[in-house]
């Protein structure tokens, strides 16, 4: 047996945050889609997530559904999930303001929370691995061939939203939207189902996050609130509605929480992503990459 | 709301006051002024927060931490070092709102909802704590053997004696806040709410007003706390969840942030709901809950307190 140095002890420790991490970076960039175009902060947003693990159990484990057809079934289910949110919760309401958007965003997570509860159950469900469980060896790290998935969907999804926003007419005129809505409308944009299809992006990114994130670290219906709570630190460390911010805040979030749980005290693991999100608050409130003008513009 | 009318409250209290003998009197409610303490420590908490969201516009959604915090000083400093709880209470009550400016201080200055998620993040990190240091808070199991609440000699040893000194706390806090409303600082509050903008450039200091209001619910809170521990002799971290969290929410959303009566019909509301009329449900009862948020929030955003308005409004029409 190789002997574990502390070099390699810490190395693992920034794998696993790595990976973790672009968990929380999916989530993040999640809330910075929603955010940029309606200024919601969409708690429902770690919901998507559970959902996307969950009904991907269902479909590749109870019905056998082979995974090239089950993921895309998911992330289409849990995208018409994120059309019904925006539906019936946050279009209806008639005087919206900031502080009643996000409670009808907690609101609905709790309804989706109690559904996914009664379907299915308490228990934490496993997902099989995409390309197994033997592990990798690498400068005496434990590489779960998982976490590669993770990273590479990462890379993908970032390089698909930028094709999107830079080079489609619909991504373009979502931007415009993020920019000016008033102004988007004048120009002819459809401003309510920009804010359909933001709901789609981020509820399917969020889909995508709990379909990789299974394999790893099982799922549960209770597991929404946490995985918010942490993307949204990320969003907050690399700066409100900044896309390569939140990438870096959720990596950086990640790793914070593998090396605070390794190397402090494992029993203040999720703690150690929230003093993140706190530290920011007090010390750098528009985050790493975010300007200070945006955040004190801003309504949110 | 401008004017608290003096009629309704009057006949608040009254009912308040004759409402054990009632119990008394008919079997089939003879636990409800048990539920009635529970409410009478939620009003307390609920009367601060919806001061925060109905007259600042803020929202928090770490109040069970301070909830805890209050329950906690009490519960240590009374089971382990056998401190009078009154002062414990009071100790409790500093250690809150010290906190709460340490937590809301930076959030505050930024405009909009980051204190939302600051004190979601500080809830949960709370709710952490109480868990991991088992050596002062017991850990998940909580800790017993916390003594009851008396006054010069005087046991609070009853459920109904226990009634009457919650709902005293309730009154006390409930004519403070009222006070506070229709005095020059409360016409800033509300103003507040209505534009930051505009308020800030008529002289108000906006980040200090949200930053006393914020730290004001902290101390209520944690008064509901040191109350909740000395009246069940027991805690443990499962009450002070980020989920109690969102309940206190609900109160507020289903009472009305706008009217002070809102925290009060809100608070009796949940709790008779949770303790006595969602046990039928059982596994359901979180989904009620999410909707009765939703439907609020979609038809109902005055709250339940807002109907005799709206009525009004609609008459008139």
């Amino acid at each position: 047996m190789e002997k574990i140095t502390l070099a390699s002890q810490l190395f693992q420790y920034l794998i696993t945050g790595l990976t973790v991490g672009s968990i929380y970076a999916m989530v993040a960039i999640g809330f910075n889609i929603i955010y940029n175009v309606t200024e919601i902060i969409n708690l429902a947003q770690g919901e998507f997530v559970v959902l996307g693990g969950l009904i991907m159990v269902f479909f590749h484990v109870a019905v056998g559904l082979p995974i090239l057809i089950a993921f895309p079934a998911t992330v289409i289910m849990v995208t018409l999930v994120g059309i019904l949110l925006d539906r019936l919760a946050i279009r209806p309401i008639r005087q919206p303001s900031v502080l009643t958007l996000i409670i009808a965003t907690i609101g609905a997570s709790i309804v989706i929370r109690g559904i996914a509860m009664i379907i299915w159950g308490k228990d934490p469900f496993d997902l099989p691995a995409f390309s197994g469980r033997t592990p990798i060896n690498l400068l005496g790290a434990v590489i779960q061939p998982q976490y590669v998935w993770v990273g590479g969907f990462l890379l993908v999804i970032v390089v698909l939203l930028t094709l999107f926003f830079e080079k489609t007419i619909i991504g373009k005129a979502m931007s415009a939207c993020a920019d000016n809505p008033d102004a988007a409308s004048l120009v002819g944009i459809n401003v309510k189902q920009m804010i359909s299809l933001s709901f789609c992006l981020s509820a399917a990114i969020g889909a995508v996050a709990g379909i990789i994130l299974t394999p790893i670290a099982l799922m549960d219906y209770n597991r929404g609130a946490m995985l918010a709570v942490k993307g949204f630190g990320a969003v907050v460390l690399g700066g409100l509605g900044s896309f390569p911010g939140a990438i870096l805040g959720g990596l950086v979030l990640g790793t914070i929480e593998s090396f605070g749980a390794g190397l402090i005290h494992s029993g203040y693991k999720d703690a150690f992503a929230l003093i993140a999100l706190l530290a920011v608050l007090f010390i750098k409130p528009s985050g790493l990459l975010g300007s200070v003008e945006v955040t004190k513009i801003k309504k949110f | 709301m401008l004017q608290i009318r003096k009629l309704p409250l009057i006949v608040f209290a009254l009912l308040i006051v004759v409402f054990p003998w009632i119990a008394r009197g008919v079997p089939a409610i003879a636990n409800y002024p048990d539920l009635m303490v529970f409410a009478g420590i939620y009003c307390l908490i609920t009367i601060g927060l919806s001061l925060l969201m109905g007259y600042a516009g803020q929202i928090s959604l770490g109040q069970a931490a301070f909830f805890g915090i209050g329950a906690y000083v009490s519960a240590i400093l009374t089971a382990k070092y056998g401190m009078n709880p009154w002062i414990c209470m009071a100790i409790g009550m500093v250690a809150a709102s010290i906190v709460a400016v340490l937590v809301g201080v930076p959030s505050l200055k930024l405009r909009g909802h980051y204190l939302a998620m600051a004190t979601l993040a500080f809830g949960i990190i709370v709710f952490i704590i109480f868990n991991e240091e088992g050596e002062w808070t017991g850990g998940p199991d909580g800790l017993i053997g916390i003594p009851g609440l008396n006054l010069f000699g005087f046991q609070f040893n009853s459920v109904e004696k226990y009634y009457y000194l919650v709902w005293f706390f309730v009154f006390a806090v409930f004519l403070f806040t009222i006070n506070i409303i229709q005095s020059r600082d409360g016409r800033a509050l509300r103003a507040i709410h209505v534009s930051e903008a505009a308020s800030s450039a008529t002289g108000v200091n906006v980040s200090r007003y949200k930053i006393v209001v914020f730290v004001y619910s902290a101390i209520l809170a944690s008064l509901a706390g040191s109350l909740y521990a000395h009246y069940l002799n027991f805690i443990n971290p499962s009450t002070f969840d980020l989920f109690f969290s969102i309940k206190l929410l609900i109160m507020i959303a289903l009472g009305g942030m706008h009217d002070i009566w809102g925290a009060i019909i809100g608070a009796f509301l949940i709790t008779f709901l949770s303790f006595e009329w969602l046990h039928f449900f059982e596994e359901f009862e979180i989904i009620v809950y999410g909707l009765i948020l939703l439907v609020v929030t979609i038809f109902l955003p005055q709250g339940l307190a807002g109907i005799p308005h709206m009525i009004k409004n609609w008459l008139r029409r």
